[in-house]
């Protein structure tokens, strides 16, 4: 990832096979562009629709790696197109550029992702516990007091730039495709950031393992190998909470105390039926 | 509902753009009990907010407890060198700490304090450290915020669905009409109050920090529904970009990172800012800092690709990790530089626009009834320059004064409905695009229209270049007609993407060359090689645009927007500027 890259070379010519087409077909086309120092595949493909195909459907926006719109796989492997370059890419074959596989497609690299909209929406949201501690979990300005340590805990997490490269190669919801079953990476990841905050006051476990089907998750790390931000899926938000399901629901004094009621917990709102977004 | 192939939406309140100040207008008008609607011309929690680094300026005294409002207000007006709506700076400094607090309770995550408070950083032209922050990504963790908010809030959402027009019944703004993106279906929404928050317009330059989705949609929408505009003239060119490879050249490179201590020099080894602002040194204003790095590049001084040296070798690496996570990342993935072992290359890019809408400060309303603005597509908050932090302050406080603003309008408002020739009309301007007889491709001209004002309306401007370029921009209005998509299929067809906002982009360039032209004096972010001090008169007038269209656009010299009671802390901050 971090090799020595000679910037100054001429890089001349490359090949791009990008697929083009829709739900009812589709192949690879080739194209064939003049490439500059530190080109990066997007550059490529938005070149190739300037010039040689401008009807070429390609997500993007901010094209600095902050706002995971690109994501297309290449070469076979999830990468955003903003942040992989020409020359890391072996130079004796062509580039190939297709869409994410996980998701429907609309046309050429553009995916429906709206899925991960919905999931997203059935996650209940921060809910600060009621009767915050004065001076010890909130100051007089009504300013949460948190440790730095569990500041960086859930940055971990809050790192996520949506790119949903996770959701792309994780096994459940690629080759399973048990969208309905299980939330996928991200999600999971989003419910462990949730979960950590020292001050939300709502009991997840339930939905961490019933609705959001951790359990589905057969730690094989594809999530983890992808992401563009480096976040520890697997080892930092999945295995703690498929732990913590297994010592909640498997412990018989545990499992007793978690369905006690009025431990300082709330239980989340019963989630729309139908999100909508 | 449907009607004649155009999917028909109703609500109260409808916010265009999904940044940090649409999302917050959004949840205010939802809030205030109205059906709000919002539109996003991409995927909802990728507008340009995620690109914000550094920080959210607001002084809660954590770090340094002798801060308060008065002095954010005084460093926003000698920022803004005393061009800014004073009670839009007022109310900024002092709601900014309860818009951050409030960020909190929803779920954001910002570093801390020993003490365990949010933490604050130094940044440029600010007094104290002021601007709370999480490591360099402190814009991705309150979209997301702000995102997650909006969708468990009784908001709906239209993703990736462009806004082409404004529809009006007589006088006033009763809804739009645009299309989806995904299938080319044409959408009209009639609304009580729609609220523009579709942020600036930084596409019109080829080295620029901002998103492709910056196109200045607002800006053309509001003027031609009949709104007025600011300070136009005023962009901000962000000292610090890359500037090589070529392909990420204008990708920005966090003030933090001079805010943390890196340090700037020219390719003799010279830490030039202290020949050019000695006191502030590397965290001076950002108009100053780029004229800095700019000038020692045009006077032989620059690095190999045309830039100045910024370091941060000599800290600590773990620590250059840990604060400046997303700049070690950018520059070792895309240029091959570890910023903990070398100095990266930097120079000025294209970052944000000071002008904007004229909004009322307390409650966005532009002069057209049923129109609203927030963020960086209003104008007024900043003046002739920007500091740093107070975009994400900006959008904040005014974005939840937008949304209540709009739906006050919208809860004494009877319903409105659109005529159904302004639908007609934006109708057969979609179709013109796709099918018309015109030969102009969007693509190239956008190419052109960047080159005309990096060359004539950059950094630093004079008559000779403002007037060639604004001749050039008159050429291509007689083009702009016949704009046509290279292809006529309707699902995301970015061809027809373009050809409206390169219609908007020249709009703006016309309002940013004409102002430049009319105010002959440098200030701020705006600075003339043939007038080259500070103007008496300028320093007391906004420039305002209006106007029917790009052949009928008026420039008008205003007063600024002062406030009595803040006349002692402006006239304090002065003297004291005087006495150093």
């Amino acid at each position: 990832m971090s090799e020595t890259i000679d910037l100054a070379h001429a890089p001349g010519p490359r090949k791009l096979q990008i697929w083009r087409g829709d739900l009812t077909s589709g192949e690879l086309v080739e194209y064939e562009l003049e490439t500059e120092p530190g080109m990066v595949v997007l550059d490529a493909v938005l070149e190739i629709q300037r010039s040689q195909a401008p009807d070429l459907a390609v997500r993007w926006n901010c094209k600095a790696a902050k706002c995971g719109s690109c994501s297309a796989e290449v070469n076979g492997r999830p990468r955003l197109m903003c942040k992989t370059r020409l020359d890391h890419l072996p130079a004796d074959q062509p580039i190939t550029v297709e869409p994410m596989r996980a998701f429907p497609l609309i046309r050429d690299l553009v995916t429906d992702v709206s899925w991960n909209y919905r999931v997203n929406k059935q996650i209940t949201p921060f809910t600060p516990r009621e009767n915050l501690k004065p001076g010890v979990e909130v100051n007089a300005k009504g300013e949460f007091l948190i440790d730095q340590t569990d500041t960086d805990r859930m940055s971990e997490f809050r790192k996520c730039i949506e790119c949903f490269m996770c959701q792309d190669v994780c096994h459940v919801l690629r080759d399973h495709r048990l969208h309905d079953r299980y939330y996928g990476p991200r999600f999971m990841m989003r419910m462990a950031s949730l979960d950590m905050h020292p001050l939300d006051g709502v009991d997840r476990l339930d939905q961490i393992a019933d609705e959001g089907g951790i359990g589905l998750c057969n730690i094989t790390k594809c999530c983890t190998e992808v992401c563009p931000e480096g976040i520890h899926i697997t080892d930092n938000a999945i295995i703690p909470m498929k732990e913590r399901v297994v010592d909640q629901r498997h412990d018989p004094v545990l499992k007793l105390l978690h369905r006690t009621p009025n431990k300082g917990r709330i239980k989340p709102p019963p989630r729309s039926e139908t999100p909508r977004l | 509902m449907s009607d004649g192939g155009i999917e028909h939406h109703d609500y109260d309140v409808l916010v265009l753009g999904s940044g940090g100040s649409g999302l917050r207008a959004a949840i205010a008008a939802a809030e205030a009990g109205a059906r709000t609607g919002l539109v996003c011309k991409s995927l909802l929690g990728k507008a340009h907010t995620v690109m914000a680094e550094g920080g959210l300026a607001a002084s809660l005294g954590n770090v340094a407890p002798e801060d308060n409002w008065a002095t954010h207000f005084q460093d926003t007006m000698f920022g803004g060198k005393y061009l800014n709506n004073w009670r839009m700076a007022e109310l900024h400094a002092k709601e900014a700490p309860d818009r951050a607090r409030e960020l909190e309770h929803w779920g954001a995550v910002f570093d801390r304090t020993p003490q365990r408070t949010m933490s604050q950083r130094a940044f440029g032209g600010h007094t104290y450290k002021r601007l709370v922050h999480i490591g360099d990504r402190t814009g991705l963790e309150m979209i997301r915020t702000l995102h997650d908010k909006t969708v468990h809030s009784d908001v709906e959402v239209f993703m990736e669905t462009t806004i082409t027009r404004l529809i009006k019944d007589g006088e006033r703004v009763v809804g739009c009409f645009g299309y989806r993106r995904q299938t080319g279906e044409l959408i009209a929404f009639a609304a009580k109050a729609l609220v523009l928050a579709t942020g600036g317009s930084g596409r019109i330059y080829k080295i620029t920090s901002n998103s492709q989705d910056c196109t200045g949609d607002g800006y053309a929408l509001a003027f031609e529904a009949g709104a007025q505009l600011v300070d136009m003239e005023f962009v901000q060119f962000h000292p610090t970009g890359m500037v090589y490879p070529p392909g990420v050249a204008g990708l920005l490179v966090t003030e933090a990172v001079r805010g943390e201590g890196g340090i700037l020099r020219n390719k003799d080894g010279e830490r030039f800012m202290e020949r050019y602002d000695p006191k502030r040194m590397e965290l001076s204003t950002r108009d100053v800092v780029a004229r800095s790095i700019y000038t020692e590049v045009k006077e032989g001084r620059g690095t190999p690709h045309g830039g100045a040296y910024l370091d941060v070798s000599h800290l600590d690496p773990d620590y250059v990790k840990r604060k400046l996570p997303s700049m070690y990342d950018q520059f070792l993935e895309l240029a091959g530089v570890d910023i903990t072992k070398e100095p990266m290359q930097v120079g000025p890019t294209c970052h944000y626009f000071m002008g904007g809408v004229k909004v009322d400060p307390d409650t966005g309303a532009t002069r057209v009834p049923g129109l609203f603005a927030t963020g960086e597509a209003s104008g007024g908050m900043n003046g002739a320059n920007r500091l740093g932090g107070n975009s994400l302050g900006d959008i904040l406080v005014f974005g939840r004064r937008a949304g209540e603003g709009a739906a006050a309008t919208a809860n004494a408002s009877g319903a409105v409905s659109l005529p159904a020739e302004a639908v007609a009309d934006a109708r057969a301007e979609i179709e013109g695009f796709l099918h018309g007889s015109g030969t102009e491709n969007p693509f190239h001209m956008h190419r052109e229209l960047q080159k005309i004002m990096g060359d004539g309306v950059g950094i630093f401007r004079d008559e000779e270049g403002l007037t060639e370029a604004i001749g050039k921009l008159e050429e291509l209005d007689a083009r702009v007609a016949n704009l046509r998509a290279p292809s006529d299929r309707l699902d995301y067809n970015p061809g027809l993407q373009l050809c409206r906002e390169v219609r908007n982009m020249l709009t703006v360039s016309h309002m940013i060359a004409r102002a430049a032209l009319l105010r002959e004096e440098s200030r701020g972010a705006h600075s003339r090689l043939d007038h080259t001090g500070y103007s008496d008169y300028w320093g007391e007038h906004n420039i305002i645009v209006e106007g029917t269209g790009a052949h009928d656009m008026s420039l008008t010299p205003t007063p600024v927007v002062k406030r009595d009671e803040l006349e002692e802390l402006v006239e304090a901050r002065k003297e004291a500027e005087k006495a150093s």
